[in-house]
Order: structure tokens, then C-alpha cells, then sequence
């Protein structure tokens, strides 16, 4: 038996379709709008005839891209970051949290308040870039003249995400580690045979927190890298967008699609690897948003 | 038998005789070789200590030693010493920052940085809230899941993608090219003005509040939404029926059963951006602003990028920085301590 909807209840589900509808159509107005402005024609995209759907369609845009040495360079730089960054704070994060989850771990308070005190005070912009210069000179003292290794080593470090993977950890039942413990594993292997496999969903959610940081990281990588050979493609981005919104810059460009579309074209290049994987890993980060809520 | 020799002794009822307690003897052994017994436990668990290492060493070099530079607040700066060698110049450039030289920008950035979070509370935190009670009702898992899908993705994206978006999308006009998609939209709606609309929105100092606002609403309001959502479902379906049964209708369900239901998720996190109300992002703004747009947009650690970064005026800088994030973990601890006090959880 069904029952009949009141009146109040029918316009309250046709209100929230159609504000949802709206809305996630509002999120992804923008996106629909860069795929169609990048293959677009000129005067199309300059005199904003386009509006949701191409015009003009060239792909000239895209090739003056793909003919970019610079571009290409920029996308490795930014899978080099994104690998040995996320592998780096893998490996840091894992083993520390391991190490805090531990009750029997002395000055395991102190060890907690020493990370969580980075997310109460942080020094701010100016110490941290006069700190990273500092060890910048450091690694070249020891023959790492690379910064893409310091942006590597000195970043993207979470606290929130140690924590995430602590709270994993403790929930793990202390018999079956003790069970290996009987079996002869040292405390190496407990981690790497029975905590690792447990916590592996978490394991997921923090190693897609970190890539996802690093793959989107700007700031540090524009101050920290100088040679613009090694930059990321959001730096890129960010320097090609400067140079084609200048007027004067512009004042010589003569070609069949407007500059907007290259611009278009690098987002649509930058957030395709994403909008690919991004059905598969979603549903990760929703979980690590209701498990970093509540702590302890 | 007094209750205090029991600690040091035990009766032997076989033999009729007190003997020490041995658990005693080897408290009273651990009191005497605290240190000793300290180093053998991390000994014993080296494995364990050394696990701790790396994360230790990472947070000691890039997230503690810049607190170290912050010391460069009272000193003079000097390129070849070291902070702590530097002559000690007391507080002049707090001064200079609250009643002097630059207290006029810096008192400008301390209100922007303010009112822009003030107005991300009022505009933006209400709006996962509606988001996530509006999921509620659709009862089709397609239509849910592909709207959720597609509210969470702007989260996805990189802020530099985000704010050339936006740059885009209401840049300004020029000879050879009109102004962007949607000032157009705004302008036909009678929303805005021509002349504000050809000379980009993001020029226009009155404007930048609202782009920053509107922006954040679409970039965050869906991801934010999921915890509002896991609340509501979380709640048991047969506190609806005994509601219906009661005669409520929809409204006085979403009042007496929802409400209710969420209310210690919204106020935990009305507590966190409270207490995030002077921590806000430098990215975006450094992205979206420009020299037209100090007025409305500058913020602290914008203000302490152009002054330290920039121009070189790094003791300013920190001490600019120094009072903003002091003031901020403040307000954050207090935060925590009422979110504690309120609820039973919190945050750290």
C-alpha cells in the first residue's frame, strides 16, 4: 500500500530536486564551458558566443599545447612530485602513526601534542619560506641541487593525516598482533602483514589525501622551484594565464583561436587525469571526511 | 591489617610471616633508576622508536624550526647572522603594524581576513546543511548519487584551476574580446551594471567579497555536505514512523526528527569555523586578488607575502603573521574546549 503524499511533502521533494538539479549543474557549468571554449573558434570565444556548446570547432588550441616542450615538462614534473611525494609522506606518515598508535610507546602524549601542536600554531608564510631557503642551502651543501627533492621532502606533510591513520591503527584488535608477536614477527613485520592489509581502506583515503595535495600544489612550487624547467603545471597554468590576460602581451596575437582557448585547454588537460580516476576514489574521501570529525 | 603495610608487605599465611612485596621492591627499583629503566624500555622496542624518527625529523625541520625564524619579529635583520645572533629590536614593528607606519594596511588586512570568514560563516556554512537535507528527500539512489558526484567534484580540483576559472569566466573586456560568459549572464539578468561588468569583476573592489563567497559555496558546499548527509542517515527510520504515527507532516518531521538528529554535527562544526575564523586560506586569495582590490581582499598572510616575500621586510612580515596566528590558535583552543565541554567530542 502506498500512501498519499501530503501536499506539504510533494512541493518539499519537487523544491529539493529541482534546487539539487540546479545545483549540480551549477558545478559543473564551468567544466562543460572550458571543454567547448577550448575547441572553439576565435571570434566565437572572444566575443562570447559560446555559450555551453562548441563553435567553430578547431583543436588548434590543444596542438599549439601539445607542440609546448614546456608543457610537457610541466606534466612530468608534476607526476615526479606527485609519485616520490606521495610515496615520501606514505612512508612517514605509516611508520609514525604505527609508532603513535602504540600504548605502550613512552611520552606517547608528548609525541601527540608535538604533532598536533602544527595544526593549532602555524609559523605562517614568511618564517616557513625563510626556513625552506635555509635548508634549501642545506641540501646543496650535501650535493641535492634539485629542488624538486625538497618540494618532495619538506611538504605536503599532514598531521590531520597521521592522525587519520593512528585512529585506524588503534582500532585494529591488539590479539592479533599479538598472535604474530607469538609467531616470531618483529615489529616491522606486524605492520607490513597485519596492520597494512587491515587498515587498508584507510590506508586508501590518507594515500589519496596526500597525492590529491600534491598533484594540486602551487605556492611552495612556484617559491621554491627556480628553475622553470622543473615547474608543476599548476605553476605553469598560473604563469601562462598571467601572461595571456596581460593586454600587452597580447597586442601581437594573431591566430585562429583566441588565447582564452589555450587557457581553457591547459585546465581541461590539468583535471582530465582526475575527472578519470575520480568515479573510482570518490567514495574514499568521503569516507576520510566522517572519520577526521571526532577524535580520541 | 592496616591498608598502607599491605603496600610494602604481604602476610604469608604458610609460614606466619610478613615478607615484602616484591612488586614494591621493583617500583621502589624503577623511582630509583628512572633513567636507566627509560633507556631499557626504548632499547628493548628500538624498532618502535625508530619507526617515529622520520615524522619527528620532518615536523622538527619544516613545521618547528620556521616557529624559530618567527623570532625574527624582534630582532634586526641582518643576511648573515642567524636569528638568534641578531641584536634584539623590541617590539618596533608591532608598533608599527598596530599605531605606526603600517597600521593602516595592516589593520585593513586584519579586517578583511576577519569578514571574509565572518561571511563564510553566514553564507557558507548554512548551505551544506540545505545541500545535505535536500539529498535526504530524493529518494532515487541514481538521481542522489549522481548529484552528490557532481557537487563534490569542484573539491577535486586544484585552487590555481579553480581561481582561472573564475578569472575567466568574468574577466574583463577589451578591444578585440568581450568580458567573460558570466558577467554577461549577470549583466542580462540586470544583476550588474555594463561598465562593471567590462571592467571585470574581479577589478571591482565591491565585488571580490562575493566572488570569493560564491566561489567557495560551489568549490566546497557539496564535499562539505557528506557529513551533514551521514548524520541525517544515521538516524533510525523507525524515529520517522513514530512521528508519522504522531501525526507530524514533513515539516515537523525535518523539525522534531532531523533537526534534532544533526544538531550535535552542525554545532561541532559551527565551533570548528569559529574557531578557523582568522586561519584563512592564502591561496585562493593570492590568486584571486590584485592591485585594485587591496581595499576588500587583502588578508594577513597576503599582506605578509607582499611585505616579507615580496619587499623583503621579513621581521615585519612575521610579526604581522605572529599576531594573526597567535590570535587565531587562541580561538581555536577555546573552540575546542567549549566543542568538549558541549559535546563529549572534539577535535583534537
Amino acid at each position: 500500500m502506498k500512501r498519499k503524499l501530503e501536499i506539504s511533502e510533494r512541493i518539499f521533494k519537487v523544491i529539493s530536486y529541482t534546487f539539487l538539479c540546479l545545483f549540480a549543474l551549477a558545478c559543473l557549468y564551468p567544466f562543460l564551458y572550458a571543454v567547448s571554449a577550448s575547441i572553439s573558434g576565435a571570434h566565437a570565444v572572444d566575443y562570447c558566443e559560446v555559450v555551453l556548446f562548441p563553435k567553430d570547432i578547431q583543436f588548434d588550441a590543444f596542438a599549439r599545447m601539445f607542440n609546448d616542450n614546456m608543457f610537457w615538462n610541466s606534466y612530468s614534473n608534476t607526476l615526479f612530485l606527485t609519485f616520490y611525494g606521495t610515496v615520501w609522506a606514505l612512508f612517514v606518515a605509516i611508520l609514525g602513526a604505527y609508532a603513535l598508535s602504540k600504548k605502550r610507546l613512552l611520552f606517547r602524549r608528548a609525541f601527540n601534542f608535538f604533532l598536533v601542536f602544527t595544526m593549532l600554531f602555524s609559523a605562517g608564510l614568511v618564517p616557513q619560506y625563510l626556513n625552506y631557503l635555509a635548508t634549501k642551502d642545506v641540501f646543496n651543501s650535501v650535493g641535492i641541487t634539485d629542488d624538486k627533492w625538497l618540494v618532495v621532502i619538506a611538504m605536503g606533510m599532514a598531521a590531520m593525516n597521521i592522525i587519520l591513520l593512528r585512529n585506524a591503527f588503534e582500532g585494529v584488535p591488539s590479539e592479533i598482533e599479538e598472535a604474530a608477536i607469538v609467531d616470531g614477527a618483529t615489529e616491522f613485520q606486524v605492520l607490513r602483514k597485519v596492520y597494512i592489509p587491515m587498515c587498508k581502506s584507510t590506508i586508501a583515503t590518507v594515500t589519496l589525501f596526500f597525492a590529491l595535495s600534491r598533484w594540486n600544489g602551487y605556492f611552495w612550487a612556484r617559491q621554491m622551484i627556480s628553475n622553470s624547467n622543473e615547474h608543476p603545471l599548476q605553476v605553469f597554468i598560473r604563469l601562462r594565464l598571467e601572461e595571456y590576460t596581460d593586454p600587452e602581451q597580447m597586442a601581437g596575437w594573431n591566430e585562429i583561436f583566441s588565447s582564452d582557448s589555450v587557457i581553457y585547454a591547459l585546465i581541461v588537460c590539468s583535471i582530465v587525469p582526475i575527472l578519470i580516476i575520480y568515479p573510482f576514489i570518490q567514495k574514499y574521501f568521503a569516507k576520510g571526511v566522517n572519520a577526521g570529525g571526532v577524535k580520541e | 591489617m592496616a591498608t598502607k603495610a599491605a603496600d610494602f608487605l604481604i602476610y604469608d599465611a604458610a609460614a606466619n610471616v610478613y615478607r615484602e612485596n616484591p612488586e614494591q621492591i621493583v617500583r621502589d627499583d624503577v623511582e630509583k633508576h628512572a633513567w636507566k629503566h627509560v633507556m631499557l624500555t626504548i632499547l628493548k622496542d628500538w624498532r618502535l622508536y625508530v619507526m617515529l624518527v622520520p615524522m619527528l625529523l620532518v615536523f622538527l625541520f619544516w613545521r618547528y624550526l620556521p616557529m624559530y625564524e618567527l623570532l625574527g619579529c624582534f630582532k634586526v635583520p641582518d643576511e648573515v647572522k642567524p636569528v638568534a645572533e641578531q641584536y634584539f629590536s623590541g617590539f618596533s614593528y608591532f608598533k608599527s603594524l598596530l599605531v605606526g607606519a603600517e597600521a593602516v594596511d595592516f589593520w585593513r588586512a586584519l579586517r578583511n581576513t576577519f569578514l571574509l570568514s565572518f561571511y563564510g560563516l553566514c553564507f557558507g556554512f548554512p548551505m551544506p546543511i540545505i545541500l545535505a537535507l535536500f539529498f535526504n528527500e530524493i529518494r532515487s539512489n541514481i538521481v542522489r548519487s549522481t548529484c552528490q558526484v557532481l557537487t563534490y567534484l569542484p573539491k577535486f580540483m586544484s585552487t590555481v584551476v579553480m581561481t582561472s576559472l573564475v578569472t575567466m569566466l568574468v574577466k574583463q573586456g577589451a578591444l578585440t574580446s568581450g568580458y567573460g560568459i558570466v558577467s554577461q549572464a549577470l549583466e542580462a539578468l540586470g544583476i550588474i551594471s555594463h561598465e562593471a561588468a567590462y571592467n571585470g569583476l574581479l577589478n571591482n573592489p565591491d565585488f571580490f567579497r562575493v566572488i570569493y563567497q560564491v566561489s567557495g559555496v560551489w568549490e566546497g558546499a557539496g564535499y562539505d555536505s557528506i557529513v551533514y548527509f551521514a548524520a541525517i542517515i544515521a538516524i533510525s527510520p523507525t524515529s520517522y514512523e513514530a512521528a508519522q504515527i504522531d501525526g507530524a507532516g514533513k515539516m515537523s518531521q525535518m523539525r522534531y526528527v532531523v533537526l534534532p538528529g544533526i544538531l550535535s554535527t552542525v554545532v561541532i562544526m559551527l565551533i570548528t569555523r569559529i574557531g578557523a575564523l582568522l586561519n584563512i586560506g592564502y591561496e585562493k586569495v593570492l590568486l584571486l586578488y590584485n592591485t585594485n582590490t587591496y581595499v576588500t581582499a587583502d588578508v594577513v598572510s597576503t599582506f605578509a607575502q607582499r611585505k616579507g616575500i615580496v619587499g623583503g621586510q621579513k621581521g615585519l612580515a612575521s610579526a604581522a603573521e605572529m599576531m594573526n596566528n597567535v590570535i587565531s590558535m587562541l580561538l581555536v583552543i577555546s573552540a575546542n574546549t567549549i566543542a568538549r565541554k558541549a559535546s563529549d567530542t572534539s577535535l583534537y
